[in-house]
């Protein structure tokens, strides 16, 4: 069984948002990368899956779409514990483009589980995976907090408004995960970051995909006013001031 | 074509606050267009509500009561969707900003080559080329993003256009697609916890932090969202530590929420924190640090240890509450 994990490489999630002069870009000339941390938890099941399997899952595959500058991140995830990486040279123009690489690279190897974060932490696009599972053809679940393997059968939990879902996917299929997946993400050991420098990292050459949409302009967000300070002895102001002047209760 | 398809979820056959913004907002967008406003409805909902719609601007709505579709399965569903899409010849596709935008719709976006704007903020600022504002970084920017593609795809952001009346005469036909192939997911149990405010409906969030010490503290913070109405959250050391469930936790990558009014109690307010719940109309803080981050974001803000002041915001409420 071979298990493949999406990795989008994005600035750090505390990296202060400056555009640049003339609004059109965000500049991240100074932005620390990092793995999303929704893949990085997705990552981090995969591993904890594979160590169970007692040898019954075989590889855990990186994948990622992007120039050389995103080689450190791919290489932090194979010092997580990822098996081998690819590296699709393209720009991550949009969701589509990126979706459509990776399901063309990932076609030939024919992995049984498909991992990928819900969400992007830069342009919160939330679309990737389920693109990924339709250019593919492949079952998909969505918001999968809980992935579990039984024998043969992949079980997931999907969180629904007020619930969860038990879900039984035939394989192979692609499973957008979020918050709950793994407890924590895993951080790289000595030992991993040594290891990761010999593991395959193959740059294969676009399919030539198209985006179908393009950021064009950004504008800072508005300036919020001063909060107003309520003594801690005299709470009852709160709640006239929701009322008569928030107007919202 | 200049049709707008709007997907219309329901919640055990009823529609929500939620499902009238979209209707509102693909109704507006039909006008801009010249177009009709067609709403799509999957599951069994009674006739009686599906016309609602016809309140916010919907002019026909697809009833696909196609009891095999009980179950949410995310190829069948964007069948279902595209199948719409091509019958009403439907140039924009409206969802709303729910975990179905998430499953579904990046779905149909393949299938029809549409480009997809994920939790848009407002109306399209340009027809041509077609352009759609939206929330980056979380909040920390606000984009505006061209769709190149003859069909456009949108999810709105939940509370980011809200519920427009707009009464129209509405039919409602029948629809089905050709049968399948069998479901590839199968849904073999649910677990719904009910009487509780869901996060994403509530109008009100009272959440807690790392200020509140411990799991067995919350009893004060469920009364007050008892006494308002409101759903209870978490920041993400809370439910790290397991002493709120995961589902609670709000912020970056947690849930993203957008009440009108939202309480940070014991919550510094660390960015990933604030960046999921910058959208909310009010926020009101309580910290014991007067440099704390969250009184940056909040609107009101009260400085003192939230376990002393709890007890005084549910007595103060309730006297309110029972005043008005």
């Amino acid at each position: 069984m071979k298990i493949l994990v999406c990795i989008s490489n994005v600035p750090d999630t505390t990296t202060k948002i400056k555009l640049t002069g003339d609004q059109s870009a965000v500049d991240l000339a100074n932005a620390q990368w990092i793995i999303n941390p929704w893949d990085e938890l997705a990552l981090t099941r995969a591993l904890e899956l594979k160590e169970a399997s007692a040898g019954k899952i075989d590889k855990v595959t990186v994948i990622t779409v992007g120039d050389k500058n995103a080689e450190p991140t791919i290489r932090k995830a194979l010092a997580i514990g990822a098996d081998d990486a690819i590296r699709v040279d393209a720009a991550p123009a949009d969701a589509f483009a990126v979706a459509y690489e990776v399901s063309e690279a990932a076609k030939a190897e024919n992995f049984d589980i498909i991992l990928c974060g819900i969400e992007s932490s830069d342009y919160n696009g939330s679309a990737m995976g389920g693109m990924l599972s339709e250019f593919l053809g492949l079952p998909s679940v969505s918001s999968v907090s809980k992935l579990e393997i039984e024998g043969d059968q992949v079980k997931v939990n999907r969180e629904i408004p007020g619930g969860n879902e038990l879900v039984e996917p035939e394989t192979p299929f692609v499973a957008i995960v979020q918050k709950g997946i793994a407890k924590e993400p895993r951080i790289p050991s000595m030992r991993g970051i040594m290891m990761a420098r010999k593991k395959p990292l193959n740059v294969v050459a676009p399919a030539g995909a198209t985006a179908l949409t393009e950021f064009v302009a950004y504008q800072p967000p508005q300036p919020k006013a001063a909060c107003k300070m309520i003594a801690a002895e005299n709470v009852g102001e709160l709640v006239e001031l929701l009322h008569n002047e928030a107007k919202i209760i | 074509m200049s049709n707008v398809l709007i997907y219309t979820e329901n919640f055990d056959g009823k529609f929500k606050k939620s499902t009238f913004e979209i209707a509102s907002y693909g109704a507006e967008i039909a006008t801009l267009l010249g177009g009709e406003a067609i709403a799509l409805s999957v599951g069994n909902v009674a006739e009686d509500d599906l016309v609602q719609l016809g309140l916010y601007g919907v002019t026909k709505v697809l009833n696909f009561a196609n009891e095999g579709y009980a179950n949410l399965d995310n190829q069948a569903y964007a069948s279902v969707v595209a199948s719409a899409v091509e019958k009403e010849n439907a140039s924009v596709v409206i969802f709303s900003g729910s975990t179905i935008a998430k499953a579904v719709a990046p779905r149909v976006s393949v299938k029809l080559k549409a480009g997809m704007v994920y939790a848009a903020t407002g109306l399209p600022k340009n027809l041509s080329p077609f352009t759609v504002p939206k929330k980056v970084f979380h909040g920390k920017a606000f984009a505006d993003v061209v769709i190149k593609s003859e069909i456009k795809i949108i999810s709105l952001a939940q509370n980011s256009y809200g519920v427009v009346e707009n009464p129209c005469n509405v039919v409602v036909e029948p629809f089905d697609v050709p049968a399948n192939a069998p479901f590839k997911t199968r849904v073999t149990n649910v677990e719904k916890t009910s009487g509780k405010v869901l996060l994403n409906d509530a109008e009100i969030i009272v959440s807690g932090g790392r200020g509140l010490k411990g799991p067995e503290n919350w009893a004060p913070l469920e009364e007050l969202a008892d006494i308002l109405g409101a759903a209870t959250a978490c920041s993400r050391p809370v439910s790290d530590e397991g002493w709120r469930p995961h589902s609670e936790h709000v912020g970056q990558t947690g849930k993203i929420v957008a009440p009108n009014l939202y309480f940070a109690l014991g919550i510094s307010g660390a960015i990933q924190h604030l960046a999921g719940v910058s959208s909310s109309k009010v926020i009101v803080a309580v910290n014991t640090d007067h440099e704390a981050p969250v009184f940056q974001a909040a609107d009101y803000g009260i400085i003192g240890d939230v376990q002393k002041i709890l007890p005084q915001l549910n007595e103060a409420f309730r006297k309110f509450k029972n005043e008005n």
